[in-house]
């Protein structure tokens, strides 16, 4: 696929969801930590509404590359462009300012406070009340907290997690951990939801569940997804389109089924000679 | 019995007062996980400046309204905090984000000794007197009950009422407000609150600004009390074990931590020391503390250590 194709206007993908502009593009990245290089030479880019993979095997860079796009890292090389505009050197708050959301791959939820709390804190950004408002507990931060906290259970819904809303997240089962993790990610009203190993150390139940949250995002609000995995199958029947990684390089970029039948990627996953 | 209850109310006002200071501990604790040991130091630049400004504004007033020249104090006092806040997050936190706890635990040892080698530098290190104008005469209470009623500290009792305004005041913005949410989010996991936008840069100014007016308010007290001098410092040393008994992430375990051992000190004193040869409130607190240590490591009210494996 040559450039003037992948920046052309909206498309439908092999499983129908709308696909629109290029809202990210990461042209040429590399990132290095002193000698060693994390990526070399990456570009690929993130349409507004799609499911969009990046895969590789351990060490491939796959993290590297979702926290150069949190703004957490930032690459010697190459640029980033955000909905056509040239990005500068932003730290992840500034991300989250932006309406990219994330999720972690080792849980960084706020262990000591209940599920509610830790959604809640996601609306962060979307409360304008100031400290003195606040701290003084006038009434247009009460009803501030109020609307926030129905979105927050809206969440709770979608996310079918209410049995559990008041319990502290550090008592959680993981699987349960990895959907308030979600929750608060979602809990932004993100216009791109980075996820992070999302269905690692689940078991297959979980994993279905988390696929079918994953789609229904995509599907009812829209949101654009980059997701990190290392297990090939998931990602081939939940993403629209899949970056590999390996060793810090990009061996592949297309639709699930070019990706398969990709040698390089082959190779990478299976070792040479297959 | 009359003697006791009076023993026993000295001792919930001293303790009302250790807690005061406990409170500086646990906010920071609760909003950046950091054990604050600059918290001492705080109180002593706070009373310092306190106490110079209002004596500066009253001889340039000429003596004129002791009452102005507080306010003046007061206020020079919480702009000196806010300075203090804002300085050790731009030169000192902002460097450290993610770092260790024992990292960030032995960088308020350093602070410590910058407050107090600065706060004497620009405020002189005599001894100064602090007059808030706080009731220093002894009131009698409940004549009718018993012979001779109870003898009560006007002053202790309103340095009492003080803190448990506070600290009414700060366990709502903590629990309820979304600042409050912000700061505990903060203190749980840095990486985790920048990726849903809490800047925290300003989080922890605002931290360090209220850890600042308690320690004002505190060193306001203490220092209307004993005077104003470096030993402050050591007021702090009698909050430790208080913060660990109550627990280091609970604002009401603080204070009851601190009514506790007020009142342990006071009792033991009175009814155990002559046993054994008196001294027992200079020990008393830290073997409690550690007594609770060995059954309740998260202190009374601490959150519990949830350890997932």
């Amino acid at each position: 696929m040559d450039m003037t194709d992948m920046n052309s206007a909206a498309t439908t993908t092999p499983s129908g969801r709308r696909q629109g502009e290029v809202i990210l593009d990461l042209q040429n990245i590399s990132l290095r930590f002193g000698g060693v290089k994390a990526l070399t030479d990456i570009s690929f880019n993130i349409r507004e509404h799609e499911v969009r993979a990046i895969i590789g095997p351990n060490g491939a860079g796959k993290s590297s590359m979702l926290n150069v796009i949190n703004g957490v890292y930032h690459p010697q090389e190459g640029r980033i462009m955000f909905r056509g505009q040239q990005r500068q050197k932003m730290e992840p708050h500034m991300a989250a300012q932006q309406g990219i959301a994330r999720t972690f791959q080792n849980i960084a939820l706020f262990k000591g406070m209940s599920v509610l709390d830790n959604i809640m804190t996601g609306r962060n950004l979307k409360m304008k009340c100031n400290l003195f408002q606040q701290a003084l507990w006038l009434g247009p931060a009460l009803r501030e907290e109020i609307v926030h906290r129905e979105k927050v259970e809206e969440i709770v819904d979608f996310l079918e997690i209410q049995h559990i809303r008041k319990t502290p997240v550090g008592a959680l089962p993981y699987g349960l951990q990895k959907r308030v993790d979600l929750g608060r990610a979602l809990a932004m009203e993100p216009q791109i939801l980075l996820l992070d190993e999302p269905m690692a150390g689940m078991n297959v139940e979980e994993k279905q569940d988390m696929c079918r949250f994953i789609l229904d995002i995509s599907d009812q609000f829209g949101t654009t997804i980059v997701l990190i995995e290392h297990d090939m199958g998931v990602v081939m029947d939940i993403s629209d389109r899949v970056v590999v990684l390996d060793y810090g390089k990009k061996i592949g970029d297309g639709t699930p089924d070019e990706v398969r039948n990709n040698q390089d990627v082959i190779n990478a996953y299976l070792g040479s000679g297959h | 019995m009359a003697f006791f209850i009076e023993t026993m109310l000295g001792g919930l006002m001293t303790g009302m007062l250790y807690s005061l200071v406990a409170l500086g501990f646990v906010l920071i604790f609760k909003a950046s996980g950091v054990f604050n040991f600059a918290q001492g130091a705080m109180v002593l630049v706070a009373a310092l400046a306190m106490a110079r400004f209002s004596e500066w504004s009253n001889a340039a007033l000429g003596g004129d309204s002791l009452f102005l020249a507080n306010v003046i104090g007061i206020v020079g006092a919480g702009a000196v905090m806010f300075v203090v806040a804002w300085a050790v997050e731009r030169f000192v936190l902002r460097k450290l984000v993610n770092q260790e706890g024992a990292t960030l635990l032995m960088v308020t040892l350093g602070i410590a000794y910058v407050l107090e080698g600065l706060g004497q530098t620009f405020f002189g290190s005599e001894i100064y007197s602090i007059d808030v104008g706080m009731p220093k005469d002894p009131v009698i209470m409940f004549e009718g009950l018993f012979e001779g009623g109870v003898l009560i500290n006007k002053e202790d009792f309103i340095a009492a009422a003080l803190a448990a305004v506070l600290v009414a005041g700060l366990t709502v913005f903590f629990q309820k407000t979304a600042i409050g949410r912000a700061l505990r989010a903060v203190a749980d996991d840095h990486q985790a609150a920048q990726s849903v936008g809490i800047p925290l840069n300003k989080t922890w100014v605002i931290v360090w600004c209220v850890a600042g007016l308690v320690a004002l308010v505190a060193g306001i007290i203490w220092g209307s009390k004993m005077g104003v001098q470096f030993s402050l410092v050591t007021v702090a040393l009698r909050a430790l074990p208080v913060v660990i008994l109550g627990g280091l992430t609970s604002v009401p375990g603080a204070i009851v931590g601190g009514l506790i051992i007020g009142v342990g000190e006071k009792l033991s004193e009175v009814y155990l020391g002559p046993y054994v040869g008196g001294g027992i409130e200079i020990w008393f607190a830290y073997v409690m503390a550690l007594i609770v240590l060995l059954f309740r490591p998260q202190g009374l009210f601490g959150e519990k250590i949830i350890n997932r494996v």
